[in-house]
């Protein structure tokens, strides 16, 4: 029994250190196509000798599908954006952090460690995140932007001249920002509202335009328009008088993270690897490189001078507050579903 | 027409044994191609929607009852006729239909033109008609509208030479979205009625002058009957794409309004998708096109008895 009970130990002892020799060779992460500048990879080798193996995707659906389509297991982790956390999470394909397994856990931001795709952070860290609002054209309206008025009951010098994102997600959440109704609700009274108070907005909006939002604005098509803040920084770039709005009734923000997949084959690499990332000089030159905006502490002072005073990746103090599109149900979705195709029949 | 048939019989016989086989590449095109993706389609509209996006595989008329009956926002209303869809489909038919009689009135003069040139210069005719078809579809709908827009070259012309005082708006209108589907598809307007007219035995015309007819009647009477084939090829090949095109609508018409090709889109995109309702909008779009398509072919076969 005892020389019994000694092989048992002897033989996991050899099994678990063949383990630990081979989860000291890679982590193997799933992430958007051109999303992490080799520099952070190779730094990331030459710190923990790890090395990186890298698969890439360039949709949140695409990355789910191959997921379970047999990707778990072979993955340690992968960028979902913020809706594909929690349907991620949902789906049981995510791993658990424990407290204290991220040395850097304590670098995440305030506002987004008690995420609602994600309380707590059990699974995930922030990436990188960017929002969604509008821009105006300050040649042809000088008054106040600040306020969601200028989508649904644009001022006088704007009716007409509004372009919208052909987005039903981006459209309707911001919506009901300005009403201050919650997303997702199932309150009739205020889905009635909603309804009403989109149809007469439509009869202000010039077009449904996603891809060309910063053109039409650039081009004098549209004087205001719903726009991802990049796109918008973009465009006053390229010489149009345009100034990016953070409404007082909040914004639309986006966030992808880096999760620990469900049963990763090198968990301990992962843990590793997010912790790195987590780190505020590296997620400097991430954030240099994507030109977004980092949740992480310490980051802003390592930041490009031009990033750092971007108007539009820095809301202003009285700025409303940044709010996740949120994953409805399948019912409530249905009457969401209705409200769209009446604004666009 | 029956010694066409015979010769046509003859020469099938020529290849008995191997008809088959020769046959084989037809019939899988048609199967492989057509049928099976059609009752696909018509399958997929009969099934259950699976949430974001796939199908669950239970019958339903769900589909249909959306596309035909109006429950209320919350589904719970007793039901009455649904105007949204049949909104939809009949915009896009007046699109379309719009579109086509603008391809028609330029593009028969268009054709006529080059029909009625020397044998020699009729094919660089041609050749240029086809030239801007050359470019991807994309790319001209988005010229067209750099063109058309408040600031763009079109209205700076007509503001420079004092013609208009207020640059017209023609970008995210009706007008816009018809004037880039003629575009799109003027060249199958103006190519089949080439061929028509150019086969066109012009001493009829002739004939009719010597008989005082004037060049009204002689249009009316004797070269419209003669090119008729050709220009309703040339309208079912305008009319039937522009039928289901989206990106017109989108690009030039602000996408304010679902066609029936970004409504059917919508369907199948994002989260919010939902594959049977858009299946089954196909299948009723596919329906109209060919109750379309039926009536005009039998018109078609029946004036053709008369005459002949």
């Amino acid at each position: 029994m005892k020389t019994l009970l000694k092989n048992t130990v002897a033989a996991s002892a050899i099994a678990m250190s063949a383990s630990v020799a081979l989860a000291d060779g890679k982590v193997v992460v799933y992430h958007w196509f051109e999303y992490m500048p080799q520099e952070l990879v190779d730094k990331f080798t030459a710190e923990t000798g790890i090395d990186v193996v890298m698969d890439t995707y360039d949709s949140n659906e695409s990355m789910l599908a191959s997921l379970k389509a047999g990707g778990i297991g072979t993955y340690d982790v992968s960028v979902p954006g913020d809706y594909m956390v929690k349907i991620l999470a949902n789906e049981g394909l995510l791993g658990t952090i424990a407290e204290g397994e991220l040395a850097n856990k304590g670098n995440i931001e305030a506002q987004w460690l008690d995420v609602d795709f994600d309380p707590g952070r059990k699974h995930s860290i922030p990436y990188q995140w960017g929002s969604t609002a509008f821009a105006v054209n300050r040649d042809v309206y000088q008054g106040d932007i600040n306020t969601t008025d200028i989508l649904f009951n644009p001022p006088a010098e704007l009716r007409g001249k509004v372009n919208m994102l052909d987005s039903q997600g981006e459209v309707l959440a911001m919506a009901s920002l300005h009403l201050g109704i919650p997303q997702c609700s199932t309150d009739r009274a205020q889905l009635k509202a909603l309804d009403a108070m989109l149809q007469e907005a439509k009869t202000y909006w010039a077009s449904f335009n996603s891809d060309t939002a910063k053109e039409v604005l650039v081009a004098g098509d549209a004087a205001a328009g719903m726009i991802y803040n990049g796109f918008s920084a973009k465009a006053r770039e390229e010489g149009a008088n345009v100034e990016y709005a953070f409404p007082k009734q909040g914004y639309i923000a986006w966030m992808d993270n880096v999760v620990l997949l469900k049963d990763a084959p090198n968990r301990d690499n992962a843990l590793k690897f997010m912790d790195f990332l987590l780190d505020p000089e590296n997620v400097a030159t991430l954030t240099n490189w994507t030109q977004y905006s980092a949740g992480v502490k310490g980051v802003a002072s390592l930041l490009d001078d031009a990033l750092r005073t971007l108007p539009e990746a820095n809301p202003p103090a009285d700025a409303g507050p940044a709010t996740f599109i949120e994953v409805c149900s399948e019912e409530t979705q249905a009457i969401y579903d209705k409200i769209w195709t009446n604004v666009k029949k | 027409m029956a010694a066409q048939a015979e010769s046509g019989g003859a020469t099938t016989d020529t290849y008995k044994e191997a008809r088959t086989w020769l046959l084989m590449p037809a019939w899988l095109v048609l199967l492989v191609l057509s049928l099976a993706p059609v009752s696909m389609i018509l399958i997929y509209s009969f099934l259950t929607k699976e949430f974001r996006g796939g199908v669950i595989w239970e019958f339903s008329l769900a589909s249909y009852d959306q596309f035909f009956f109006d429950r209320g926002l919350f589904g719970d209303e007793a039901p009455q006729i649904e105007w949204t869809y049949i909104t939809i489909f009949w915009r896009s038919i007046w699109q379309a239909g719009a579109a086509t009689i603008l391809s028609l009135i330029i593009g028969f003069p268009t054709a006529y033109f080059i029909a009625t040139r020397s044998e020699k210069v009729r094919p660089i005719w041609v050749f240029l008609v086809t030239i801007p078809y050359w470019v991807n579809l994309l790319i001209r709908t988005v010229s067209m509208k750099f063109l058309l827009r408040d600031q763009g070259p079109l209205n700076d012309f007509l503001l420079s030479i004092g013609l208009i005082d207020s640059p017209i708006h023609i970008v995210n209108t009706n007008f816009a979205v018809q004037l880039g589907l003629f575009y799109s598809y003027l060249p199958f307007m103006v190519l089949p009625i080439y061929a028509s007219v150019e086969r066109y035995n012009f001493a009829l015309s002739e004939a009719a002058a010597d008989l005082y007819a004037t060049k009204w009647v002689t249009l009316r009477r004797i070269l419209l009957p003669a090119v008729k084939p050709g220009v309703i090829a040339g309208c079912i090949l305008v009319f039937v794409p522009s039928l289901g095109s989206f990106l017109a609508p989108d690009l030039l018409g602000g996408a304010k309004n679902f066609m029936i090709g970004s409504l059917i889109e919508e369907q199948f995109k994002g989260n919010a998708g939902n594959w049977p309702f858009g299946a089954a909008a196909s299948m009723i779009l596919l329906t109209m096109v060919l109750i379309i398509l039926i009536v005009f072919a039998r018109r078609q076969a029946k004036a053709e008895k008369r005459e002949g």
